[in-house]
């Protein structure tokens, strides 16, 4: 899967979780641009986001996850 | 075939998509009760309670919360709080799991060191309950606690006083002895329910540290499913009959082609034994008062040969009706259903094959079907997980519940033979008790105001803490009607509460079980009411009629007892009145009362 897939994937589990379809993600965005992307809803984006890939996050890369982009690369690192 | 996403085993989606599905939930439009339930937590409780309200809407319960500060549940529950007061919560949950407990025995605590420790523990939550209970008329649920996450001592954690394992399980038993002797108080059980999930992914401590969430989020659809079964059960909307098929689902084989003799069941073959551990879990649900019921595409004497097979666990005895014919199981549930005086969602449908849980499903949409595969030892698994029967009160009525049905058909047969429906009355030589609220019922009767439907006019569902509370208040008018005849006894199947304001009763409950439906002993209520209105210096009698999906049989009910209708709005709400006086003839000729 692609960078490109994976952001298409994401931005569908964002728009699930807050129920807006008309969110846009890009690798830029970050928590603070999304109205509602709270400490609570960043678990479930979190948890579904390890369903999806079938993957496990380590706390210390979820602890310094500056933007999705960086949430592309673990998902690669851990895909590949 | 894709699962219904309410039940288990849960999806992700429930999680994701939480939103969506709620405005779905709500856009059903259908007669929600509704609920306040206050969440008092120990760790993050956000997602348990969006979990909770889906699984309540599905109930038909519509919650309104109120959600303590992070880890605020004891300072909430222990000092003033006028919004906890303001809330007045219907339901308080206790959100502590065993990272709210601080302290453990130390390796070198002697044996009264631990026992103290162990006390104070405990008097930390039991402090609060109280206060909780002296202050809120509301029902309390609070989680036991899940094993700990590590042993320090590996094995003899268990055994030894000392061991957190063996601490934490001497706590959960005087959590238990006290939700044994106080009512309105229940335990939510995560020590089973967190080793039936697996306790290394319930503790996953990266939700703990990341989140300060417990149980770890992927636990928490499992986790808000079973808090959610404790409240539809307090609300009376558990389900109270099973109706099963016959071939490969009571046993192996099919009874019309293979013959009785040739059936897989029994402690001969493993398939066998399968099917009679089922058969034994099946028969165990009428000590709950559960009423097993068979609808089955057979030809009668095949399915009875079947039955009577001697190492057959389940016997024509143990059912209520047997309905093997080759109607659409839909009709024949329905059938069982009127006879039996239930509605359709009380039944849970049992069948090996897809096709026909489908065409269940298809003609009843209120109907219950489990989802079980064509794997008969998981049959119990997949009924069992589901709660359908949570059972929160137990009351003496519910053990001898297929005794009653059973005098019922009997009663069936007895009218059959009468052509005079009065004479038929007076043949069953009844009597019936009539009397203010007594301790020994209470649970009784709050347990037929939760569960009452049909014959409900105003369907207004009480927790044993308020009927104790009308009971002993003398504003209150209250009446509880037990009812036996020459087949047995009843027990308590009709209740009627009035509040008095000056010289006037207003009627706000009345109830009546539909066991008992055309023995006139609504008259005996009457006649009953009319007198304890006539000691207490009452004028006026004013009844009520609040019209839902199911208690439409009742809306002439005051006027048939002749009472003057008011008033009535463009919602069907009716109000009724009628004079106390001397000259009321009572309308009873048929009961006994009180003798």
């Amino acid at each position: 899967m692609d960078r490109k897939e994976i952001l298409k994937k994401i931005t569908e589990i964002i728009r699930d979780v807050f129920d807006d379809d008309k969110i846009d993600i890009s690798e830029e965005t970050v928590a603070a641009d999304v109205e509602g992307w709270d400490s609570l809803t960043h678990i479930t984006l979190i948890g579904t986001i390890e369903d999806e890939f079938n993957i496990k996050f380590a706390m210390k890369d979820v602890v310094n996850m500056k933007n999705v982009g960086e949430m592309i690369d673990l998902i690669i690192k851990q895909t590949d | 075939m894709e699962t219904n996403i309410f039940e288990p085993p849960f999806r992700n989606e429930l999680l994701t998509k939480r939103k969506k599905l709620r405005r779905e939930l709500l856009e059903t439009n259908r007669n929600y009760i509704d609920k306040h339930i206050a969440i008092l937590g120990g760790s993050t409780t956000h997602d348990i309670k969006d979990m909770l309200e889906l699984f309540l809407l599905r109930q038909g319960i519509r919650p309104t919360f109120y959600e303590s500060e992070y880890a605020q549940y004891w300072q909430d529950a222990m000092f003033p709080n006028p919004a906890l007061d303001a809330f007045a919560p219907d339901i308080i949950f206790i959100h502590t799991t065993n990272r709210n407990i601080h302290r453990y025995p130390e390796l070198s605590d002697t044996p009264d060191m631990v026992d103290k420790l162990l006390d104070d523990t405990f008097e930390h939550f039991s402090g609060m309950w109280e206060r909780l209970r002296k202050k809120y008329n509301a029902v309390l649920i609070q989680n036991n606690f899940e094993y700990p996450y590590w042993r320090l001592q590996g094995n003899r954690d268990a055994s030894d006083i000392h061991g957190r394992v063996n601490f934490i399980t001497r706590l959960n038993l005087k959590f238990a002895e006290y939700a044994r002797t106080h009512d309105n108080f229940y335990i939510h059980d995560i020590n089973y329910l967190s080793s039936d999930y697996g306790l290394s992914q319930w503790g996953d401590p990266f939700y703990w540290h990341m989140y300060k969430c417990v149980p770890a989020q992927p636990a928490i659809p499992y986790f808000a499913f079973s808090l959610s079964n404790i409240i539809k059960s307090v609300y009376g909307k558990n389900k109270k009959a099973f109706a099963l098929d016959l071939d490969n689902t009571l046993w192996g084989g099919i009874v019309g082609d293979d013959g009785a003799e040739n059936l897989q069941v029994g402690q001969e073959t493993p398939i066998g034994q399968a099917y009679s551990e089922f058969q034994s879990y099946l028969k165990e649900h009428k000590k709950l008062g559960i009423i097993l019921n068979i609808v089955s595409k057979n030809e009668p004497e095949n399915a009875m040969a079947g039955l009577r097979r001697p190492d057959m666990t389940l016997t024509p005895d143990d059912f209520i009706m047997i309905k093997a014919n080759w109607e659409p199981k839909s009709q024949n549930l329905i059938d069982i259903a009127h006879t039996l005086s239930l509605t359709p969602d009380s039944f849970v449908f049992v069948d090996d094959n897809p096709a026909e849980r489908e065409i269940v499903r298809r003609q009843i949409p209120d109907a219950t079907v489990p989802e079980i595969e064509d794997k008969p030892e998981y049959y119990i698994k997949a009924i069992d997980r589901m709660g359908y029967f949570e059972v929160t009160t137990l009351s003496n009525d519910d053990a001898s519940r297929t005794e009653m049905y059973r005098q019922n058909a009997a009663r069936s047969r007895a009218e059959s033979s009468f052509t005079d429906y009065k004479a038929y009355l007076q043949s069953l030589e009844m009597h019936a008790e009539i009397r203010s609220f007594v301790p020994m019922y209470l649970s009784r009767i709050a347990q037929l105001t939760n569960k009452s439907n049909q014959f409900n006019l105003t369907t207004r569902r009480y927790t044993q803490a308020d009927i104790a509370a009308m009971a002993n208040n003398k504003n209150y008018i209250t009446l509880y009607g037990k009812l036996s005849d020459k087949f047995g006894d009843n027990g308590v199947v009709s209740i009627v509460i009035g509040q008095i304001q000056n010289d006037c009763i207003d009627i706000i409950l009345w109830l009546m079980s539909c066991r008992v439906l055309k023995r006139d002993m609504e008259f005996a209520m009457m006649d009953e009411l009319m007198r304890c209105a006539g000691e207490r210096s009452v004028r006026t009698i004013r009844g009520y009629y609040y019209p839902t999906a199911k208690n439409a049989m009742v809306k002439d009910f005051y006027g048939l007892l002749g009472f003057t209708k008011e008033s009535e709005d463009d919602a069907g709400n009716s109000v009724w009145s009628l004079s106390v006086t001397k000259d009321y003839k009572n309308k009873n000729e048929v009961i006994r009362i009180n003798d």
